[in-house]
């Protein structure tokens, strides 16, 4: 690399200024991993007050703002931003770029976020609490019903929406502008494409969002009736819009999750991924669908049965392209030649748990069997196979596999398999018995319950400790992998893994593809 | 404490060995139980079916899949000498693993669309009953051609202490009403759903019954209860702070049972009716008073007036101060907020009595009391 550049700024101003796109992603990533344990000391208050029946800890009004908390801060603040942390380390040492193509953004888009959830966590010392209407905020309990808090929450949203469509613009100008020069959109890697699709999703919907919670701004303070009946509103028409976002944001957590394990997994199985076209169209048809099935998060609001059909057929269909994709992971591994150093791990997790949660995602989709789950822990249980095993455990692996790369350190093998060990354990002793409450009729968001429940609900919280601890085994390995790892030097780190990223030295300099490289 | 480790140790292998029998004889007692309960209704029973049905059918395919990829970990390991073949992309099995799981797709569809219709034939009812969720109970009316329609609020029946661990927790912890809703066997009853603040859920597990209550909005559903029996279910959709704390309870009885409870329950109305007209002292309006306070107010305003979701009630300006905007608060609420119109939820007996008793306890000491006339006078305005 030519000698007239130079390195990062020196002290804060490096941190504050900077437009560089691994600094940008390594502040995401801390920043994210920061609020994975907020939302965690959220979900750990939790499972404290449901150890027993009975309340022992905290007041109901004070379960309703934890659960709340603990849904906004792991969607808005962990899962999403540690993704785009990810696609700013890696989507340009992947497509060759030299950086993001709108680097200026790209700082502001991340300095935005802190300050918004630090307005968002003093709620809870505001005078009536912070939001307590859950992550899902239905009106009129967001509106009419709720807190002075709703006012800040509201603006809130409204940050994190810039946030993330700026983030999302700076993928898609780059994936478009900056690829190196032979590096077709088939050529991509699949974390490329995944990343891409996702950042169309996030700009399609992250407005609609924005448009729901200014209908909530009005009416709560303009005297609007948007969603209130009374006024000639529609409580109903709150859910319509808020899950016209709120299906694709599934997708959009998911997706770049998919992307990591489609790296991931050919490299350890030291075998190309088997369907790669496939799995790009696969990709796509995700997206399309996840616009056509909101309403599959409503079947109990009422809807005329045709409705439910529709929503009901549409869903069951995304089961076609989910399939293709797991079914392309399994035969990527057969006949490799594996081994199971710690990312694998994790993506074999992944791709364990996540299959459960897609079966239990189709049995949702059938609208009679889901009047029965619906609103139930059952639905608690899916969401946490999707969203934890899945987007959660994908990104643990993406930091164990790339991390080497970014520090030229290794991390501690023994470390991160026990890391993972104890996450598989802990997160299936709590998870899996919140199926079996779910279906024995146990309604989600309660802060107390029936004794028939308490039993596997004590289970539950003892596995929530156990995965909530070992997650402070994963920060102390990766700092001390970044203090003291070992060092590597080989540009490739893993001998299976295939991609630009792994042709440039190991630690990655500061400024990487400075002139394009050949693309074969 | 070592006691209190090995308590917990028991309660926790508990559920392993009851699982353990469950799987081994089918399904257990409603502790522990691991499946969905195929309910007291013909429709519950289909739904239960196709939840099997899907249940097997995603077993099966995991098991086909797992299988695959768990003989790859074991027999492909680099560890064992494997080397990795390089086949990729292979059209025709893409093509099967679209088409396959497509098919086993329409086969789920067409029993799952066959209950939904039957879920949704709402016609030909025997009774209606209109259902409206408030914060944080439930009001059943039973519809009737002539209009004598019986009305009654159901409250939960656990109490405080219990909640709280004071005392032993009963048997039906958070699943017991004061006044059950009560349907005749093998009826359809049609469910008219509603609510008057924010969105409820009326979900009974066995009737194979989930509707939300939307305000402004009338939701149907229906069931048609095969045995005799009490079914107990809970609101299922986040209502705000006591959203754990209003059950549902279904008392089904047999048709002449049902004729007997209703009778009755036109005969209190009728009674209350008379007591409009009379005249209380303070002591019988305090202790009455009392009571509705509790069912009422408490869960908002505080067992000692002190306030919590609610204002204060304990020295307030409204409680302290003139009578007239005192009543007019308790009967049509304040809109905009969670203080509701009890005027349509309270008869003009009990608001009487509450209004008496906010107005004489807790400190506050007005010494003016309210007879049932001068709510009614003041709803005529």
């Amino acid at each position: 690399m030519g000698d007239h550049h130079h390195g990062p700024a020196k002290g804060l101003s490096r941190w504050l200024f900077t437009t560089n796109h691994k600094d940008i992603g390594t502040m995401y990533l801390w920043f994210s991993f920061a609020m994975f344990i907020l939302g965690g000391t959220f979900a750990m208050i939790i499972r404290a007050e449901l150890f027993q029946p009975g309340l022992q800890l905290v007041e109901p009004a004070f379960f309703n703002q934890m659960t709340t908390l603990h849904g906004l801060v792991m969607v808005f603040g962990a899962i999403m931003p540690s993704f785009v942390g990810l696609a700013n380390w890696l989507i340009p040492m992947m497509i060759g770029a030299p950086d993001m193509a709108l680097p200026r953004m790209n700082n502001w888009s991340f300095w935005i976020l802190p300050p918004t959830f630090l307005l968002l966590a003093s709620t809870l010392f505001m005078e009536g609490g912070a939001p307590a209407a859950g992550w899902t905020f239905y009106a009129p309990l967001s509106t009419t019903y709720a807190g002075p808090s709703v006012t800040y929450f509201i603006f809130c949203i409204h940050v994190l929406g810039l946030s993330s469509i700026m983030g999302s613009i700076n993928i898609i100008a780059t994936v478009m502008n900056m690829r190196a020069p032979g590096m077709t959109y088939m050529k991509m890697p699949l974390f490329v494409w995944t990343w891409l699709i996702t950042a169309f999703l996030l700009v399609a919907v992250m407005p609609v969002l924005a448009g729901c919670v200014t209908m909530m701004l009005m009416d709560v303070h303009f005297g609007t009736s948007f969603f209130s009946a009374a006024g000639g509103g529609d409580p109903v028409l709150f859910q319509h819009v808020f899950w016209f976002f709120g299906h694709p944001e599934v997708y959009i957590i998911i997706l770049p999750a998919f992307g990591v394990v489609s790296q991931i997994i050919p490299a350890f199985s030291r075998k190309p991924l088997f369907g790669y076209d496939s799995m790009v169209y696969a990709t796509a048809s995700i997206a399309f669908l996840s616009f056509i099935v909101w309403a599959h998060h409503m079947y109990t609001v009422g809807i005329p049965v045709a409705g439910e059909l529709f929503f009901m057929y549409a869903t069951m269909l995304i089961a076609v392209p989910t399939g293709v994709k797991v079914f392309n992971w399994v035969t990527t591994m057969w006949r490799g030649s594996l081994s199971f150093e710690t990312p694998m791990l994790f993506s074999i997790g992944f791709l364990v748990l996540f299959t459960i949660g897609g079966f239990t995602g189709l049995m949702l989709s059938i609208a009679p069997a889901d009047f029965q789950y619906h609103d139930t822990y059952f639905v608690v249980a899916h969401f946490h196979y999707v969203m934890v095993a899945g987007a959660v455990f994908s990104m643990s692996a993406a930091i164990y596999f790339w991390l080497p790369k970014w520090c030229g350190r290794m991390y501690n093998e023994t470390m991160g398999k026990t890391h993972f060990w104890i996450s598989f354990i802990g997160f299936n002793v709590t998870f899996f018995p919140q199926h079996f409450v779910g279906l024995a009729g146990m309604p989600r968001r309660i802060p107390d319950y029936a004794l028939q429940f308490a039993d596997f609900n004590m289970i539950s919280s003892i596995g929530a400790f156990v995965y909530g601890l070992s997650q402070i085994l994963f920060l102390y390995n990766v700092i001390a992998t970044i203090v003291a790892g070992k060092p590597v030097s080989d540009p490739k780190v893993w001998d299976g893994a295939e991609g630009l990223e792994w042709t440039i030295p190991t630690p990655a300099p500061y400024h990487t593809f400075e002139t394009p490289p050949a693309v074969r | 404490m070592c006691f209190e480790a090995k308590r917990l140790l028991t309660r926790a292998l508990g559920p392993v060995l009851m699982l353990m029998s469950a799987l081994a004889l089918g399904y257990g007692p409603e502790a522990n139980q691991v499946n969905m309960a195929p309910g007291a209704t013909a429709v519950g029973e289909q739904i239960y079916d196709l939840h099997m049905l899907i249940f097997w059918i995603c077993t099966i395919i995991g098991v086909m899949v797992f299988g695959v990829m768990f003989y790859s970990i074991i027999y492909h390991r680099k560890s064992k000498g494997a080397v990795a073949s390089h086949f990729h992309e292979s059209t025709k099995v893409e093509i099967a693993w679209t088409v396959v799981p497509f098919l086993i797709l329409i086969g789920m569809a067409v029993p799952a669309t066959s209950t939904l219709l039957e879920v949704y034939d709402n016609d030909d009812a025997e009774l209606d009953i209109l259902v409206t969720g408030y914060q944080w109970k439930w009001k059943y009316e039973y519809i009737d051609e002539n209009g004598e329609n019986v009305t009654f609020f159901s409250n939960l029946r656990t109490p405080q202490s219990e909640i709280l661990n004071t005392e032993p927790k009963g048997e039906h912890y958070l699943l017991e009403v004061d006044e059950p809703l009560v349907i005749p066997v093998d009826t359809k009853v049609r469910f008219l759903i509603t609510a008057n603040d924010v969105i409820h859920s009326w979900w009974v597990p066995e009737l194979a019954v989930k509707r939300d209550a939307i305000p402004g909005f009338i939701n149907e559903a229906w069931t048609r209860v095969a045995t005799e029996g009490v079914y107990r279910g809970q609101c299922a959709e986040l209502c705000g702070k006591d959203h754990g704390f209003m059950p549902i309870v279904v008392n089904v009885v047999s048709s002449e049972e049902y004729g007997e409870w209703l009778g009755a329950k036109q005969v209190e109305a009728a009674a209350i009716k008379e007591l409009m007209a009379q005249t209380f002292t303070l002591d019988q309006l305090m202790e009455r008073g009392e009571a509705v306070y509790a069912r009422a107010c408490l869960a908002c305003h505080g067992a000692n007036g002190e306030g919590g979701v609610g204002n204060a009630i304990a020295g307030s300006v409204v409680a302290t101060g003139d009578l007239g905007p005192h009543l007019e608060i308790g009967i049509n609420g304040v809109p905009g907020t969670a203080m509701q119109a009890f005027g349509g939820q309270l008869n003009d007996v009990d608001m009487a009595a509450v209004i008496t008793y906010q107005r004489n306890a807790f400190g506050n000491n007005m010494g003016d009391l309210v007879q049932p006339i001068d709510v009614y006078n003041h709803k005529k305005g």
